[in-house]
């Protein structure tokens, strides 16, 4: 899918009157099939384009097109239509508790699915092969039937990764996705997605917080700062000088390791209203 | 004194001496097999009288539930939602104000003089006041919830009911299932109540014993409405867990 952004600003959700935008005269284009890595310390205003982008939010000013059509003037069925022809993974997937792993990727198949074949599908999953084979890229088929509240974090977001390759869409949209996973499973990971959106001919926007990564894996990288572009340039013109201004004030951020993978959330206890 | 309440009435010899014969006679329960047998078979009528008329609810409540449920809708993903569904919103709620604001009691005299005396008044008049009353705690349960699964969904594309599906209900069968249950426990003790006023049931039996001051048969009734509840209990925490 083809995306233009055209001078284009967005607010926070939930920022007052007045406050400094989270993205500034944004101005962007990216080709069908391209890959891109989003870089920028926190605050940058990485995850607001990506919801931008995903749709989930409508920008301020400016204009995005997505396959040269404004989303935003679409009615809403087809809006939502379009919605079906893109995915956004958030950091951590939110998932109900009890889902089997299965079930919870070919979530990712609702919109090319009717209600009929939902429905039957949580009673019977309709394409077992296709969840296990999502899994298997990311190294998870063991856990096809586990429940997800037994997953740890890392495993929660590798089942949100897998929901991405079972799904109709033709854009990507990846927050974060290394955030709970060590080192050597985020390597397999990112160069996973890479590898299959390459292979689907998906576009692919991913945001990072490892900064080598982006470079090893993204032929194209972007660095975001305060809502503004900094730089947007094919990853081996990107260089340290480029990198220290982007991170200025925050170069823990450039160096800082990620995240080890997290034990298992406990499952919430079901709150008991009295009525 | 408006109300009239006079505790010290109840001391009074004479109304001692009456309530103490009645509650006397309560002892021991009624247990002919004529009296068991035809209490079995009102037991019956009555538990059916709940479950028709929960039933009958359902169908109101879960369609209203879904209209009536914020989370669920496409619109109000990106902030306010749009005037049409708003105003369907908070249509559905008014109705379902209207359908539990009277009394399940009121209903049934209306309908004992609409389709006269029997169950069927009794089945209607649960299946509106509990329609009116699963319908607005459904749509509270569903939105207390974290909303970001169906939310999540509903970004994606996914349908509504599909979100629904695959996130709202999942996130909520437990508590929405021990819901049901407990009102359908209430169901049949309001079955009950219904019965004196002529819809059917133990209530009816329990109306012509206390009237013929049959204490006996009345304790054995209270006996089976004990186990009732209990068996509704157990019942509820059962799937609680199968669901939990």
């Amino acid at each position: 899918m083809k995306i233009t952004l055209k001078d284009l600003s967005a607010r926070h959700a939930t920022a007052r009157r007045g406050a400094r935008p989270a993205l500034t005269a944004l101005t962007l284009d990216i080709a069908s099939g391209e890959q891109l890595a989003i870089i920028g310390p926190s605050g940058a205003g990485k995850t607001t384009l990506l919801e931008v982008l995903a749709c989930a939010r409508p920008h301020a000013t400016g204009d995005l097109l997505l396959d040269d059509t404004a989303p935003w003037s679409l009615p809403r069925r087809l809006l939502q239509r379009l919605r079906g022809q893109l995915i956004l993974v958030p950091q951590v997937p939110p998932l109900p508790p009890r889902q089997r792993v299965v079930t919870a990727v070919l979530a990712g198949r609702l919109p090319s699915w009717s209600l009929w074949t939902a429905l039957r599908s949580l009673f019977y999953p309709v394409d077992i092969p296709a969840a296990d084979e999502a899994l298997e890229v990311f190294d998870l088929s063991e856990k096809l039937f586990e429940r997800v509240d037994r997953l740890s974090g890392g495993e929660r977001q590798r089942v949100g990764l897998a929901r991405a390759l079972v799904s109709p869409a033709r854009l990507w949209l990846v927050d974060e996705p290394l955030s709970a996973l060590d080192p050597a499973r985020a390597q397999q990971a990112v160069s996973a997605l890479v590898r299959e959106a390459a292979a689907r001919g998906v576009t692919l926007v991913a945001t990072l917080h490892q900064v080598e990564v982006a470079l090893a894996h993204f032929p194209r990288v972007i660095g975001l700062r305060e809502g503004r572009l900094v730089f947007d340039l094919p990853a081996a013109e990107v260089t340290p000088a480029l990198l220290a201004r982007l991170y200025a004030s925050h170069v823990h951020e450039l160096h800082g390791a990620p995240p080890a993978d997290e034990p298992p959330a406990p499952a919430p206890p079901v709150v008991m209203q009295c009525r | 004194m408006a109300t009239e309440f006079k505790p010290w009435l109840l001391l009074e010899p004479d109304a001692l001496r009456v309530a103490g014969r009645f509650l006397a006679s309560f002892l021991p329960p009624a247990h002919g097999s004529d009296f068991l047998w035809m209490l079995a078979r009102e037991t019956w009528r009555t538990v059916a009288i709940a479950t028709a008329g929960i039933t009958l609810g359902l169908l109101i409540a879960v369609p209203l539930t879904l209209l009536a449920t914020r989370t669920l809708s496409v619109s109000a993903l990106t902030g306010r939602m749009a005037p049409l569904p708003g105003a369907v919103r908070h249509a559905v709620r008014l109705l379902l104000i209207l359908l539990r604001s009277m009394p399940e009691l009121v209903w049934a005299l209306v309908f004992v003089r609409v389709v006269g005396l029997g169950p069927a008044a009794g089945v209607l008049a649960i299946a509106l006041t509990y329609g009116g009353m699963l319908g607005k705690v459904y749509a509270e349960i569903l939105e207390s919830g974290d909303a970001q699964v169906t939310q999540t969904l509903l970004r994606n594309g996914a349908g509504r009911l599909q979100a629904f599906a695959y996130g709202l209900l999942p996130q909520n069968a437990a508590e929405l299932t021990s819901y049901t249950v407990y009102r359908w426990e209430c169901a049949i003790r309001s079955s009950v109540v219904l019965g004196f006023v002529g819809a059917g049931g133990l209530g009816q039996q329990m109306d012509s014993s206390m009237k013929m001051f049959a204490g006996g048969e009345v304790m054995t009734m209270l006996l089976v409405f004990v186990a009732l509840v209990a068996l509704a209990d157990q019942f509820s925490a059962a799937l609680r867990k199968a669901l939990g």
